[in-house]
């Protein structure tokens, strides 16, 4: 078992999302940054869709009750097990009682925890990523538990020789296709959309994120369409929003632009005020 | 009938299929069965078919580096006749208790139309609604039909907080607020049916195509109905309809 001692900023369990279900109106949801989560997976060689813990900011504390393997990816919370400090991207042995906590933000915005074998998390929609009104639970708070399988062996089929790439957090920019309304949009919006340097504003989160500066616009909304994560839409008051991971499924603001998908997982990395740059592929 | 549909690529995996940019229920039906003939035939390749209005987008499970190739065999689809089996579709009837305690804003609509709240609510209940699609929250329904003299603009700041199961009015749009959440159409009434369920088999009971009509109870009918809906055993006035 898993007990959360202290929830942190933002802690909930995400897999790669849920998918078929979007004739109900149901979000993808899943981990923010696939490539981190991907990689914390496989170092203990789990599926790289295994469920995970996606930590926000500030990081929870908690305590392990059985044994196990842990592996910690994507943004550098500055990880301590038993107060002693460990280190990203390695898989780091669990032992019943050990304490898991974080410190200060050093570099990136979400981090990702996988236990060897994943977690058994309640499963909705074929999906562990907590959402609210489907999953029970949407974040993790104090006195939670989540469930994992006790590991008494020490092999892994780990895969030691991956590297995480270096520039995953500095890089400002966002490569990204033409959306479908980018061809309503002038040869002045699209010269700013294309060369300016965007900062993220305090609106920001799962569902999307917000850019602060606005650009001129006078593009009236579509009839209601369909959006994927990744989808910039430009509102009428010429703000940029980027559709994240838990967006709605459908949208009537211009779809400008639209984020790769390794994009998606740069971005996840920012938060307010960071600078961002679409380069247009 | 066929329309001139236009293909667009929308990011790695994805194509965007759109129709003429207006609502109507012969799009819809057109939509409705492309979107059935993908299902059928494209099963093994795609991980997602949806539709909105006048749009399908279909989503590979893999990326897609020529679009050409996918985009002609997408139109094929659209020229073949796929033997497809029209799903059976249903008239659900909703019931909707208009009384003041729900209606928020019932009064000051009926105001601004001068007319009195019993026509609002016989204007809402005579019509029947068709199920254009389900998108902003899980369970929330697309309706068309819409009578005009109800068309109301959504509210200038929206509420923080709209119960489950408000009834409401946002521009020539109507439905009901599955799950609480903020929102800026205006309040008219509230249902005690669950429109979202996600531990069932079928989360919603309602699908693209389907019809909707309201009909008006009391509060003590409200809540009568509202206990059997959390015992789970109440069914749902329905009927077969022919597309």
């Amino acid at each position: 078992m898993l007990k959360v001692i202290k929830g942190g900023f933002y802690t909930s369990v995400q897999d790669f999302g849920r998918f078929g279900c979007q004739e109900f109106g149901v979000p993808n949801s899943g981990v923010m940054d696939r490539l981190s989560a991907a990689f914390a997976n496989s170092i203990l060689g789990n599926d790289k869709a295994s469920g995970v813990l996606e930590i926000t900011m500030a990081g929870p504390t908690l305590e392990f009750t059985k044994r196990t393997l842990i592996c910690i990816s994507g943004a550098n919370l500055n990880p301590k097990i038993n107060d002693h400090p460990v280190k990203l991207n390695k898989a780091l042995h669990i032992e019943a009682g050990d304490v898991l906590s974080f410190s200060t933000l050093q570099e990136g915005f979400r981090c990702y925890l996988a236990v060897l074998g994943g977690f058994n998390a309640e499963i909705v929609m074929n999906s562990q990523s907590m959402y609210s009104n489907i999953t029970s639970r949407v974040i993790l708070s104090k006195n939670d538990t989540l469930d994992y399988t006790e590991v008494l062996t020490d092999k892994i089929h780990s895969h030691a020789s991956i590297k995480f790439p270096k520039n995953h957090f500095n890089s400002k920019y966002i490569e990204v296709f033409k959306g479908p309304e980018f061809d309503l949009l002038s040869d002045d919006q699209k010269k700013i959309i294309s060369s300016f340097e965007f900062s993220i504003s305090k609106n920001n989160n799962r569902m999307a994120y917000q850019l602060e500066e606005p650009i001129k616009n006078n593009l009236k909304p579509i009839i209601t369409s369909l959006v994927l994560p990744g989808t910039v839409q430009l509102t009428p008051a010429g703000n940029l929003i980027i559709l994240m991971r838990d967006c709605q499924t459908t949208g009537g603001y211009p779809r400008v632009l639209q984020l790769t998908e390794h994009a998606i997982n740069i971005l996840s990395q920012k938060y307010v005020g960071k600078k961002v740059q679409f380069k247009l592929i | 009938m066929t329309f001139k549909l236009t293909y667009k690529p929308f990011g790695e995996c994805s194509i965007l299929i759109e129709w003429p940019h207006e609502i109507n229920e012969n799009i819809l039906e057109d939509v409705l069965n492309f979107k059935e003939k993908l299902q059928a035939v494209l099963i093994e390749q795609v991980i997602e078919v949806k539709h909105a209005y006048n749009s399908i987008l279909v989503t590979y499970n893999n990326y897609i580096f020529n679009f050409n190739e996918y985009i002609s065999e997408l139109k094929n689809i659209y020229n073949s006749s796929v033997a497809n089996q029209k799903l059976e579709r249903f008239l659900w009837t909703i019931p909707v208790c208009y009384d003041a305690v729900f209606g928020l804003d019932l009064e000051s609509l009926s105001q601004e139309k001068n007319i009195p709240t019993a026509d609002v609510i016989k204007l809402h209940t005579e019509a029947i609604y068709t199920v254009y699609f389900i998108g902003f929250l899980p369970g929330f329904l697309y309706l068309g039909g819409l009578n005009e003299i109800l068309n109301t603009p959504r509210k200038a700041s929206p509420r923080l907080k709209i119960e489950q199961g408000a009834v409401a009015i946002g521009g020539n749009q109507t439905g009901v607020y599955p799950t609480e959440s903020p929102g800026g159409w205006n309040i008219i009434g509230n249902t005690p049916i669950s429109f979202f369920n996600p531990n069932l088999e079928k989360p919603c009971f309602a699908k693209a195509g389907d019809k909707i009509k309201f009909k008006s109870v009391s509060i003590d009918n409200y809540n009568d109905i509202k206990l059997l809906v959390e015992a789970d055993v109440y069914q749902i006035e329905s009927e077969v309809i022919d597309a």
